[in-house]
């Protein structure tokens, strides 16, 4: 079946079928942005936006967020302009596999939405759903900061 | 020290952005119109005889369009294991067999029209198994009543080793420098200790995935999430009988290896659907069976004895005896074994009289594969205590120790040739040895004598927690020498760009952007000239992969030569534009300028294009092949101290320091990322990983929320240092490698610092509280 979503800002149509998680009908219907490494809630690599709230796709049903803004990482670049936080982290070398990373960036993203200037604790807790493997999040974290401080200037 | 303009520079990864905003494809992004997808039937028993397989249920089911089991694939023998052919691992796996030997080995896969029609078709398949005796003990594995893993007779070695399968022993390594025994009774001191290491997992975030197409041509063409596309398409070929002509393997970006991906698993299992089916095929595996069925890193028990003079510490007789879990099948078994040694022994090379006795034995547990480290892992868990309760019952300062008796450049171990890749080794004298430089900057910055001074007292203070530092050193290697071999080619575009095909494999790493800069170093020119792409096996020439440290040091070294070719076509241009000899130029900036009149010039977009359209046309082009004829060992020195809760068993790391001598590091940035990577992982196996199993030898934490590794929220501080070291002759613009080292330090530092501060040894990680505490009431 064919269903309207609202998906990085645009009115569009998916196919799916219902029971599906969002994480299933997003990478099906091409929006491959969003990684899948457990589909159990517990690595954060398949992290959107909800009504600018990051969480894991992989837990959520496609039916049960008809009516929500959904936002993908491809999303993230169109609004605000916000190539900013996946540039700090090449800058700082905190993509390595880059498999986390999308998922990383959103995270993220809605931590400094929410607070502008995050402490190092506050920016590690933001961080606790999304897991790398490749990194060991040290990078990862002078990312965010980095992103703090630039989307502070703007 | 000579200067460098594009290497030792942290440029920025160039897939770095594509990646971050999810422009960048993995395996499982691709996809093509009727596409199958597979789901694999695994084993649900340890150890089990299938009498009976009865697919017809599920060929029945809507939508199935194959099953695949012993019964319609022909039996070929092989090993999973990606390495150089012939493989030193041996041939004891079929795709599909009737003996299923862990609970998760492949039984059956299905080939359906939706992943969800795949996996309900599974429970459609009846199988009827004669359930065995399994062995889940490994330490019970050479017993005369063991159940034998491996009793077909059709398992054999590819290389002339002791292979035993009838006594369930997949590799043995035994070596003897001088006289252990005598020396050992001489030795007024003496330790001895048993050390006993886990199984875990690699967790790369991208699960194992392939893809599988029939190209326009009828060519097979796989996508994979693999560190070793060379060896996919050697080892596909031949477990179907398809011509390697006939193969293309692709490597996209990959989510991530360690190691687990050096593994031949999935690919197999894609390449059959698709030869047979004539249509696409898909699989990506579940996180359940990526740590199930996957690879995991060998388990050691390992015993230690030295005999030392107790007035200075001087060692002069030090044995090792290994026995490495394999599990069901022997992959890198031989290989994991000969590395616990020949990484570690050599590091103290004064000692005379060293004895190896190593045995790889097969259980009916997961299968263990090549892992971050690579056995070296596992024998600095052992090596890196023993040499410190020397140290300890002498008296010294580990880092005086260290610095006094390890080896040093210009040295060599008989270590070196005695152990090789399952052959014997190659001989070696050491050209750059950092590790003494590592050993100072590491004691300065952590505030080594300070910090040890401070503590002393802990142990017997009644003080709940207690405080204390540790400290460890080690050595790897950089590619395996006379074995591995990496090439390059590269040819000339009319506006100065160069396309740069290698075969080495980025997995994540950030190969294809320091390889792009030591091209750009040789030709004086941006790095993002170079347009780089990596492991396809019709469009860029073999490598071995991305594996045993190798891609800095053994592809960086094809690739510069390919340059200096390159270069050298381009001078011999520019003299014919300038008319000038082609001693008398110089390069630039991407310009070929005359020495001595700098201002005449020209720039590489008119040499190419003069060469492709004008006098004497051809197409600046090179290629390169590389062949080590040393393995140069990276060095470090870790520090750490820690904190230990007497009443709860928590240990928590204050303050960790990694010094690491890589040579010169091509990409300083991605060196260092490379080592907080190994080094979080490392402390996350040191204190929390671990596989349990229930009493049928099925594993019980198959998952994130169960089998823990470190977040963001867990990791302690540390600090990484490269030291400005001494450029290796051996590497390309002085590199050695660095991937792998760090993975080896945290579980000897902090189980050094626990005896530091409370007298008592850990010998068995991961040190979880329950371990803490039982090692703190043990006499
Ligand atoms: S895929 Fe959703 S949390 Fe892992
Ligand atoms: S960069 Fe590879 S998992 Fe994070």
């Amino acid at each position: 079946m064919n269903t309207l979503f609202t998906v990085n800002g645009r009115k569009v149509r998916l196919s799916l079928h219902p029971g599906q998680t969002l994480l299933r009908v997003l990478r099906d219907n091409g929006y491959t942005e969003v990684k899948c490494g457990c589909e159990e809630g517990e690595c954060g690599s398949c992290t959107v936006l909800l009504d600018g709230e990051a969480v894991p796709s992989c837990q959520i049903l496609a039916m049960s967020v008809r009516n929500r803004e959904i936002t993908t990482v491809k999303g993230l670049m169109d609004m605000d302009g916000t190539s900013v936080i996946p540039e700090a982290f090449a800058e700082t070398g905190a993509v390595q596999c880059g498999f986390c990373t999308p998922g990383m960036v959103l995270s993220s993203y809605a931590l400094l939405k929410g607070n502008p200037a995050p402490s190092e604790e506050e920016i590690k807790l933001a961080l606790d759903g999304n897991i790398c493997r490749c990194t060991g999040y040290i990078k990862i974290i002078e990312a965010v900061k980095l992103a703090a401080v630039r989307m502070g200037k703007k | 020290m000579k200067k460098y303009r594009h290497v030792k520079y942290s440029e920025q990864k160039i897939d770095a952005i594509s990646l971050a905003t999810g422009e960048a494809l993995f395996t499982d992004d691709f996809t093509k119109p009727d596409m199958l997808y597979l789901a694999v039937l695994r084993s649900p028993h340890a150890f089990a005889r299938i009498r009976e397989l009865d697919d017809s249920p599920a060929r029945e089911l809507d939508g199935v369009v194959e099953v695949f089991s012993h019964k319609n694939v022909p039996r070929v023998m092989f090993t999973t294991a990606g390495q150089g052919y012939p493989e030193p691992s041996p041939y004891d796996k079929a795709l599909f067999d009737t003996l299923v030997r862990f609970a998760g080995d492949e039984v059956a896969i299905v080939a359906a029209e939706t992943e969800e029609i795949a996996r309900e078709a599974l429970n459609l398949i009846r199988v009827d198994y004669e359930i065995l005796t399994p062995l889940l003990d490994y330490s019970k594995a050479l017993n005369e009543d063991a159940p034998i893993v491996h009793p077909e007779k059709d398992a054999k070695a590819m290389i002339p080793v002791p292979f035993h399968p009838e006594k369930n022993l997949a590799a043995e390594v035994n070596v003897e420098v001088g006289n252990f025994e005598r020396a050992y009774k001489n030795s007024s001191g003496k330790v001895e200790a048993t050390f006993t290491t886990p199984i875990t997992s690699h967790c790369p975030i991208e699960p194992h995935t392939a893809m599988a197409y029939m190209d326009e041509m009828a060519r097979l063409v796989i996508i994979s999430s693999t560190q070793v596309p060379f060896h996919v398409r050697r080892i596909v070929s031949r477990i179907l009988d398809i011509p390697p002509g006939k193969i293309r393997v692709i490597k996209p970006r990959i989510g991530g290896g360690f190691g687990a991906k050096q593994e031949i698993i999935v690919e197999p299992f894609v390449a059959l659907t698709t030869w047979r089916t004539g249509r696409p095929s898909r699989l990506r595996l579940s996180r359940k069976e990526v740590f199930t069925s996957t690879r995991t890193r060998h388990g050691f028990t390992i015993t230690m004895k030295a005999g030392f003079e107790p007035e200075d510490g001087k060692i002069n007789a030090l044995s090792m005896e290994a026995l490495e879990n394999t599990g069901a099948y022997g992959t890198h078994s031989l290989t994991v074994l000969s590395n616990s040694a020949s990484k570690t022994l050599p590091l103290l090379n004064k000692i005379e009289n060293i004895v190896f006795k190593g045995k790889a034995v097969y259980s009916n547990l997961p299968v263990a594969g090549a892992y971050r480290g690579y056995g070296a892992t596992q024998g600095y868990f052992a090596y890196g205590q023993l040499i410190d309760m020397v140290i300890g019952e002498s008296g010294g300062d580990p880092v005086e120790y260290y610095l006094k008796w390890c080896i040093k450049a210009g040295e060599g171990s008989p270590i070196f040739r005695a152990i090789g890749e399952g052959t014997e080794g190659v001989e070696m004298t050491l050209d750059t040895v950092g590790l003494p430089e590592c050993l100072k900057k590491g004691a300065d910055v952590f505030r080594w004598q300070e910090k040890r001074n401070r503590y002393s007292g802990e142990f017997n203070s009644g003080r709940r927690k207690k405080k204390g530092v540790g400290l460890v050193c080690m050595m790897q290697g950089s590619a395996i020498p006379k074995i591995d071999m990496a090439s390059a080619y590269m040819k000339m575009n009319e506006d100065g760009s160069f396309n740069l095909k290698v075969g080495a494999t980025d997995i994540g790493t950030g190969s294809d952007t320091i390889l792009a800069q030591i091209a750009a170093e040789v030709l004086d020119t941006s790095p993002d000239k170079f347009i780089v792409h990596s492991s396809d096996t019709d469009h860029t020439p073999f490598d071995t992969g991305a594996y045993a440290s190798s891609t800095t040091y053994l592809s960086g070294s094809a690739v510069k030569k390919c340059a200096e070719e390159i270069l050298k076509q381009i001078k011999k241009v520019g003299s014919e534009i300038l008319e000038v000899p082609e001693k008398e130029l110089d390069i630039r900036d991407g310009m070929v300028f005359v020495s001595d009149e700098p201002h005449r010039m020209i720039g590489y977009d008119e040499i190419c294009t003069y060469a492709m359209y004008q006098r004497s046309q051809f197409q600046i082009q090179a290629f390169a092949s590389h062949v080590a004829d040393k393995s140069p060992p990276p060095f470090a020195a870790h520090f750490a101290e820690i904190e230990v809760d007497t009443e709860t068993g928590l240990i928590r790391v204050l303050d960790y320091v990694a010094v690491t001598d890589c040579g010169t590091p091509i990409n300083p940035v991605l060196a260092e990322g490379q080592v907080e990577g190994a080094l979080i992982n490392g402390i996350s196996y040191a204190l929390i990983e671990d596989y349990h199993f229930n009493e049928k030898g099925a594993l019980l934490n198959n998952r994130f929320s169960r089998y823990k590794i470190f977040s963001a929220m867990d990791i302690p501080p540390v600090r990484v240092i490269l030291v400005d070291s001494e450029p290796d002759p051996t590497g390309p613009f002085g590199a050695k490698s660095i991937a792998e080292i760090a993975i080896n330090g945290p579980a000897p530092a902090i189980a050094n610092a626990f005896a530091h501060a409370t007298g008592k040894r850990l010998y068995k990680a991961p040190f979880t509280p329950e371990r803490v505490l039982s090692a703190l009431t043990s006499k």
